[in-house]
């Protein structure tokens, strides 16, 4: 493209410094750009949350009645194996990796990401895994049967007899997951420790950039034991070794210390972003400084490291020893004590506020409602006791789900319109955003809820048909469901419809404090014209402090109250 | 800023961030190491795990292990960590010919360390689907001796880059990463040598 025609589009853009072009095709390059990489990542992210999406139903479908009479059983377990891959390691990771890739940089006052060149090639992996992951749709004797956790032996069965099946298909793209994951997890520890802008000391940097920071450090020192344990069953599996067959004297439970001692931590690596999102709105749309800065952002390192100490609990029923158990057992639950740390403060961000309730907002205080259910259940579930009895039932899905959807999907969606003005510099439209939330709520509540009386009843999970007596709640969750498939619907209608149609939007169309707020939206190529020199910390709601002492946009933030 | 700097296919990084990474590149890399170890951690902890519990560990007719060779194999490698450290001394006091010849020297090192694996391997009874022992050790010793692989190779790229023109103002991180690395797998060979040979 000449310089003449970027001029043409750098000045249609109204921005007062040459900006981003707003080209659609740059979305499908090969693009260094932290912000390209980030929507890549989320749009692909939520092309295969679709795809998820569509293999829930179908088991919703399945389980509306008592018998199996849509799918067969062993259909059925590839769909919860594939539904649970595909929402984990292509929805939950991909989508939080692509915000936290657009929001970082900008948040700490940097150009881009520390290696550019890293990050895209991480990104490019996605597709890669994905189609890998579907293609073994194709592959005789279909995809993985062994649930997305993969325990042996049920994963070193291959009845096909096949040296490329669905399993070996599996774990391969799984191994990619990680290297793609690890490739980022080095990217964002460096950004974030070594690329912020002058004055933003530790405690001057947002809450948000505190927990990708904490997520990423266990992306980085817990993803290589599921790797390891990966690269063992896929020898097992391929290679004619016997690590986890017990007929040979292998250690199938081996396998499932290797598999949680990451995926338990891998729930907070999809839940502390969370976390720095709500921290992030709240205090927006309460117009309050967040509660407790400094307790937030530890209460983020100590999950941290607790997150590593307490894997052991989704194996009390694996034949684990009893002081094993109770020494788990309460290291989970000293994991609600940060927990409610955050919880507190957020109720204190909001308490006594000016409340705005735009969609951000909503999407965010119902986030932080399932995840206060999920809570509960969590130091329910941490009880051995109880725990051995809910084992293997719907209580635990349901749990799960309270925490994966109710809380995570409807903290990206908070985020999501939070960011949408800055992102692609048009505002989206308020009502369909309100419109997908009471969708999203009530559809989280009646698709989850009944899972809770379902697993107390005894009802267990993996299975394609069930005694009669749990029609009644299944017949409820099915229709939730149902209607969370509905509810994504007016969220396509309108980012697509509000991205090309929407009204512009300002640099600041919230009123909010960061250094992503005094650039333009959508953010010019390398973000400041000039990096700012940071002053004050990221929530100074109704103090008169500027946040930076150098304006990088030229037009400082109009008001802070 | 120029339009120059505004390709439109936003491979936008200039001088400046070019310049930015090549300072963050070590830590960086430091950061991969961490996290690197932990694969052979699980790996560690995996083997001691199937040793502790595992009544008939060896295979049958296996008495145990030689550990004359292994041990040479040791010394060398760990001496090798020395000599590259002394190659990079002689980097930075620019003396770029004594920094190659102990560069090849490590390199010789390695491969010798490679050699004496692949013999030591050729002359086992026993192999890598002969139960859970067969597999540890070969998939640990193996893991392990990718890694020298790769470093090796890497020094082959360091010691074709120092006989580049003006090469040395970039090419320095390579070194020192190289060099890092190599200690790297010299740590973990120890622990290595200790849970597999020694404590039999």
């Amino acid at each position: 493209m000449s310089n003449a025609s970027i001029e043409a589009i750098a000045a249609k853009s109204g921005q007062p410094f040459p900006g981003a072009p707003n080209n659609w095709r740059r979305f499908f390059s090969f693009s260094t750009d932290h912000k390209v990489i980030g929507i890549q990542y989320m749009v692909t992210a939520f092309v295969f949350f679709l795809i998820g999406g569509l293999l829930a139903m179908v088991m919703r479908g399945e389980l509306i009645t008592p018998e199996a009479d849509l799918v067969d059983r062993t259909v059925y377990n590839a769909l919860f194996t594939m539904h649970g891959t595909i929402m984990l390691f292509m929805w939950t990771f991909p989508v939080l990796n692509g915000l936290s890739n657009y929001l970082v940089p900008l948040m700490i006052g940097a150009r881009d990401m520390a290696f550019p060149r890293l990050n895209a090639a991480a990104f490019w992996l996605v597709p890669v895994f994905g189609t890998l992951l579907m293609v073994s749709f194709f592959v005789p004797g279909g995809p993985s049967q062994s649930g997305w956790w993969a325990y042996p032996p049920v994963s070193l069965q291959n009845p096909t007899g096949n040296l490329i099946n669905g399993q070996v298909l599996w774990l391969l793209a799984v191994a990619l997951s990680g290297v793609s994951s690890i490739m980022g997890a080095v990217n964002f520890v460096t950004t974030i420790f070594r690329m912020r802008a002058p004055g933003m000391g530790w405690f001057k940097m947002p809450a948000f950039c505190w927990t990708v920071l904490s997520a990423q450090m266990i992306q980085l020192f817990g993803l290589p034991s599921l790797t390891a344990g990966a690269v063992m069953l896929l020898l097992d599996l391929t290679a004619g070794t016997s690590f986890f067959d017990p007929a040979r004297g292998g250690d199938p439970v081996l396998y499932q210390h290797f598999f949680w001692f990451y995926s338990h931590p891998a729930v907070y690596v999809i839940i502390l972003p969370i976390f720095g999102t709500f921290s992030e709105i709240f205090p927006v749309y309460a117009r309050k400084p967040l509660f407790g800065y400094r307790f937030v952002v530890v209460s983020s390192l100590i999950i941290t490291v607790l997150s590593a100490m307490v894997w052991v609990h989704h194996m009390f029923a694996s034949g684990t020893p009893s002081w094993m158990r109770m020494l788990f057992m309460f290291s989970t639950m000293l994991i609600s004590v940060p927990t409610g740390v955050k919880v507190f403060a957020w109720v204190a961000t909001v308490w006594g506020g000016k409340l705005r309730l735009d969609t951000p907002m909503l999407f965010a205080l119902g986030g932080l409602v399932c995840f206060l259910f999920a809570g509960i259940t969590g130091v329910m579930l941490g009880a051995v006791p109880f725990d051995i009895h809910v084992n293997n039932t719907y209580f635990v899905v349901g749990h799960f789900h309270y925490v994966i959807y109710g809380a995570t999907v409807m903290g990206v969606y908070a985020a999501i319109y939070h960011w949408f003005p800055k992102m692609t510099g048009h505002m989206y439209y308020e009502g369909l955003g309100k419109l997908h939330f009471a969708l999203t709520f009530i559809g989280v509540n009646l698709n989850f809820f009944p899972m809770h009386p379902l697993g107390l009843m005894g009802m267990p999970r993996r299975v394609a048909s069930y005694d009669p007596e749990f029609a009644y709640w299944n017949v409820i969750a099915s229709l939730g469901g149902f209607l969370l498939g509905v509810s994504t619907l007016p969220f396509i209608l309108n980012m697509i419809s509000s991205w090309i149609l929407g009204k512009r939007a300002p640099a600041n169309p919230w009123n909010a404090i960061g250094l992503e707020w005094l650039i333009p939206s959508p953010p010019p190529v390398e973000n400041f014209e000039e990096i700012p020199i940071v002053v004050s910390g990221p929530y100074g709601y109704g103090s008169d402090e500027p946040l930076v002492a150098n304006n990088p946009a030229g037009e400082l933030i109009s008001e802070h109250s | 800023m120029s339009t120059a700097n505004l390709d439109p296919t936003l491979n936008t990084h200039g001088a400046h961030a070019e310049h930015e990474e090549e300072d963050h590149r070590m830590f960086g890399f430091i950061v991969f190491l961490l996290s690197e170890s932990v694969i052979f951690l699980s790996f560690f902890v995996g083997y001691t795990v199937y040793k502790t519990n595992i009544t008939d560990w060896l295979p049958a007719g296996v008495e145990g292990l030689e550990v004359r060779e292994p041990l040479i194999n040791t010394i060398v490698l760990v001496s090798s960590s020395f000599v590259i450290y002394f190659a990079e001394r002689f980097l930075h006091r620019e003396n770029l010919w004594g920094f190659r010849a102990f560069w090849l020297l490590t390199m010789a090192m390695g491969s010798f360390f490679l050699y004496g694996q692949a013999v030591e391997w050729m002359g086992l009874p026993f192999g890598f689907t002969d139960g859970v022992f067969g597999g540890t050790f070969y998939l640990l010793t193996g893991f392990h001796g990718l890694h020298v692989m790769t470093g090796v190779l890497l020094q082959g790229i360091m010691l074709g880059r120092s006989f580049l023109p003006n090469n040395y103002a970039g090419g320095e991180f390579g070194v020192a990463a190289t060099s890092l690395f190599w200690h790297f797998v010299d740590v973990i060979w120890i622990i290595l040598f200790i849970l597999i040979y020694v404590w039999q």
